[in-house]
């Protein structure tokens, strides 16, 4: 009910329409990789995707950010059930990728930002590991690639005040791991195929 | 409540129109054979459709009286001004410029159209604003391309935001022999507005050959221009008795309202043209964004507001002199 609510106002307030381009909203296990440049972008997408998706789909986040004050917790664990993970100095005990595995579970899909943090700069960073060893660990999910356009244009880094334009996401095709695919390659490729999805890149 | 006899009469018609619009696309869905036709028809079906839901809405609003006629305005143009700087490539440091613009600016200006603050709501935006863009942008230092960022903005509050508030502003007009009866003037002047576009676009759909701008609008042709205009000046005229316009004047508001709304439709497709998009956005199905219903409103309705003030209005023509 909260959380319905609260993903209506979300759509609402960035006035996103969400593309399924390169596959449909199914009820499977998936991991949402995007690109990263507003603090909206993980509860965004997370509320673009249709209630029954919505369920069973879990944002991962910083926990550094997330556990700050009052509202931020109680969002991130009531509403988004954010699995939040120590991006600045994982330990043995609180490795972010085994946090990762443990969330998904049997039946929930992720959210990640693979490029680790929000940017500023247009195009994306290059990519970070864990996206790597998320899909070598778990061959069985798909990884869709997702991009956000105007995020940074409505909430940008370093401001607290929205500007009311307008956001989109774009779904792309889901892409896996191939036999034998390096690291570097495998990123590499990840990160082009979230960059494709913009409007202007690869017509 | 504004509702008198002839207010109700519009509605009326109104209302058969679109039953009208309605079941004629029906019809024509059955006989559309071609690809082509049968997507036209799908799409004036869901225009229709979106026709219904936009006319409840304004109805409404009138109905509730200025109030709500204003704040229907206000979200309009905050919803077209919002696809409007969303194709337009602003900067980071113009952030907390926009911020101002969507929140402080655009709400300021309604509320003294509101108040019925004339002189204010006439100069707010192209004196106050206009300076102030500029400035709260330079703060934040960002000197790239500052200009051409600085003029779309402006250019945007200025088309988005004062010029459709023109329209709620005929509501304000304190007009000879008229008092009261400013709420159907607003319907005529929309009807109008709204139906110019319409009837071009049927025109130019079965017999337009000759394009006027095929660069800027493949689908402007001088048949649907003139065959669509002359229909909606005898519409036009034919409402005279709703307005405080004779059947002359009316016919020439008509006349005016046809040829600003056509070019300002004109002007808003050379902008779409240059960023490569077909509409404005998604807002309303089958139509695209609220600024692709808006577009001719945005031209016609300053001109109407100023003719009918320094014609009708009782105050404007006392300080004439």
């Amino acid at each position: 009910m909260i959380s319905g609510f609260i993903a209506g106002s979300l759509r609402l307030a960035t006035g996103a329409t969400a593309w399924w381009r390169g596959c449909g909203p199914e009820l499977r296990q998936r991991i949402y990789f995007a690109n990263h440049t507003s603090n909206l972008d993980g509860p965004l997408l997370w509320a673009s995707l249709p209630p029954v998706l919505r369920e069973k789909t879990r944002m991962v986040a910083a926990h550094d950010y997330w556990s700050v004050g009052r509202l931020r917790p109680w969002l991130a664990q009531s509403v988004f059930r954010a699995v939040l993970i120590e991006r600045k100095k994982p330990t043995a005990e609180c490795n972010p990728l085994d946090v990762m595995l443990q969330a998904m579970g049997e039946d929930h899909s992720l959210i990640i930002f693979p490029e680790g943090g929000r940017q500023t700069s247009p195009d994306p960073q290059p990519f970070k590991a864990g996206l790597y060893h998320l899909a070598r660990r778990r061959p069985d999910v798909e990884l869709v690639p997702v991009w956000m356009e105007n995020l940074s244009r409505i909430l940008p880094k370093g401001e607290f005040l929205p500007a009311p334009l307008l956001g989109s996401l774009v779904f792309g095709e889901p892409i896996r791991l191939e036999e034998g695919e390096t690291k570097p390659a495998f990123l590499d490729r990840a990160r082009e195929s979230v960059i494709c999805l913009r409007q202007s890149s690869c017509a | 409540m504004n509702l008198d006899r002839e207010l109700a009469w519009l509605i009326v018609a109104v209302v058969v129109i679109l039953v009208v619009a309605s079941l004629v696309s029906r019809v024509l869905r059955r006989r559309a054979k071609t690809e082509g036709a049968r997507a036209t028809v799908e799409n004036v079906i869901s225009r229709t459709r979106a026709w219904w839901a936009m006319v409840a809405i304004f109805t409404f609003a009138i109905l509730i009286g200025k109030t709500g006629t204003v704040i229907l305005f206000g979200l309009l143009s905050f919803m077209a001004l919002r696809e409007f700087l969303t194709l337009t490539p602003t900067r980071p440091g113009d952030h907390r410029t926009l911020f101002w613009v969507f929140f402080i600016i655009t709400p300021l200006h309604y509320w003294y159209l509101l108040d019925g603050w004339y002189g204010m709501f006439s100069i707010f935006i192209p004196v106050y604003a206009f300076l102030f863009v500029p400035m709260r942008s330079a703060l934040a230092g960002d000197c790239e391309r500052f200009l051409e960022r600085t003029a779309k903005i402006q250019w945007g509050l200025l088309i988005c935001v004062y010029c459709v508030s023109h329209a709620p502003g005929l509501l304000m007009l304190d007009l000879r022999d008229y008092g009261g009866q400013n709420a159907k003037l607003l319907f005529w002047f929309v009807i109008i507005v709204e139906i110019s576009d319409v009837l071009q676009y049927v025109w130019g759909k079965t017999c337009g050959r000759r394009k006027i701008a095929p660069k800027v609008s493949p689908n402007k042709t001088w048949e649907g221009l003139v065959g669509g205009g002359l229909c909606t000046i005898v519409l036009g005229t034919s409402l005279c008795w709703v307005t405080p316009y004779s059947p002359l004047q009316a016919a020439g508001m008509s006349f005016i309202i046809v040829l600003t709304g056509f070019l300002g439709g004109l002007v808003m497709s050379a902008i779409k043209r240059d960023r490569g998009v077909k509409d404005w956005g998604h807002a309303i199905a089958g139509h695209g964004g609220v600024m692709d219903r808006l577009d001719s409103l945005c031209f016609a309705a300053p001109v109407v507001f100023h003719l009918t003030r320094y014609g009708f209005d009782s105050h404007a023509l006392l300080q004439a002199f």
